[in-house]
């Protein structure tokens, strides 16, 4: 699978393509400069789906500025949260 | 009596105001000399502030206008939120349990733990609400 994002008229357009099925996901965070609680809320429902599905779903290479958010919901305590791809593979994969 | 007035912004209740609400008090807050955690801190719970009163005051009505006013006073950071909007009670304004992982809620939550004090209230003289909060400036 394969993804684009454009930003058109107010609305983030999300562009899929190739095969979306059920696989883990891992959510890279390392150039993210701001988060508000819906995008928190957009996290955790993803982890939600993932786990009622017996799918493992983290965040890698958190930016500073999304710790801090998730810390302030105490999310980072919830989320597998990895270094880098790697180190996800390496110790779960 | 406030020392200095700094900032009085008024926007559209349109989530696409955030990014330029967020602006304004970042420059703000650097202009006083906060530091980045605390710019950043107040930038979170300012911005989530405006998001509840688009969300649940104004309920997605985008032509609903909105003040913020930021000013000083005795080495605290007063901001204060004003919505015209059917007034809500402020006593059905609280976070919710964070021990409940799930989505949504959290925004009152992160004012709350940022912010020293907030007030949440209905304006006297017309339909509308306001948020007062305070923070001491480090």
């Amino acid at each position: 699978m394969a993804y684009q994002v454009e930003e058109d008229r107010g609305f983030s357009i999300v562009l899929l393509t190739g095969d979306v099925d059920l696989s883990n996901t891992l959510v890279d965070l390392s150039d993210v400069t701001y988060i508000d609680s819906s995008g928190v809320a957009s996290l955790v429902e993803g982890y939600q789906t993932a786990k009622k599905k017996n799918l493992k779903f983290g965040l890698v290479g958190v930016s500073g500025p999304a710790m801090s958010v998730l810390e302030l919901a105490r999310l980072n305590k919830v989320f597998p949260i990895y270094a880098t791809v790697e180190e996800c593979v390496n110790t779960d994969g | 009596m406030a020392e200095s007035p700094m900032l009085e912004l008024r926007f559209l209740s349109d989530p696409k105001r955030l990014r330029m609400v967020r602006e304004k008090v970042q420059e703000v807050t650097e202009e006083i000399g906060c530091s980045k955690k605390l710019i950043s801190d107040l930038i979170i719970a300012i911005n989530e502030a405006c998001m509840n009163i688009m969300q649940h005051a104004y309920k997605g009505d985008k032509s609903g206008e909105i003040l913020l006013e930021i000013q000083t006073e005795h080495g605290n950071l007063e901001v204060v939120l004003t919505d015209y909007a059917a007034p809500i009670d402020p006593k059905l304004i609280r976070p919710r349990d964070l021990d409940d992982v799930k989505p949504g809620g959290l925004g009152t939550h992160f004012i709350q733990e940022i912010m020293d004090d907030c007030t949440y209230g209905n304006l006297e003289n017309r339909a509308g609400n306001f948020l007062r909060m305070r923070k001491k400036i480090n």
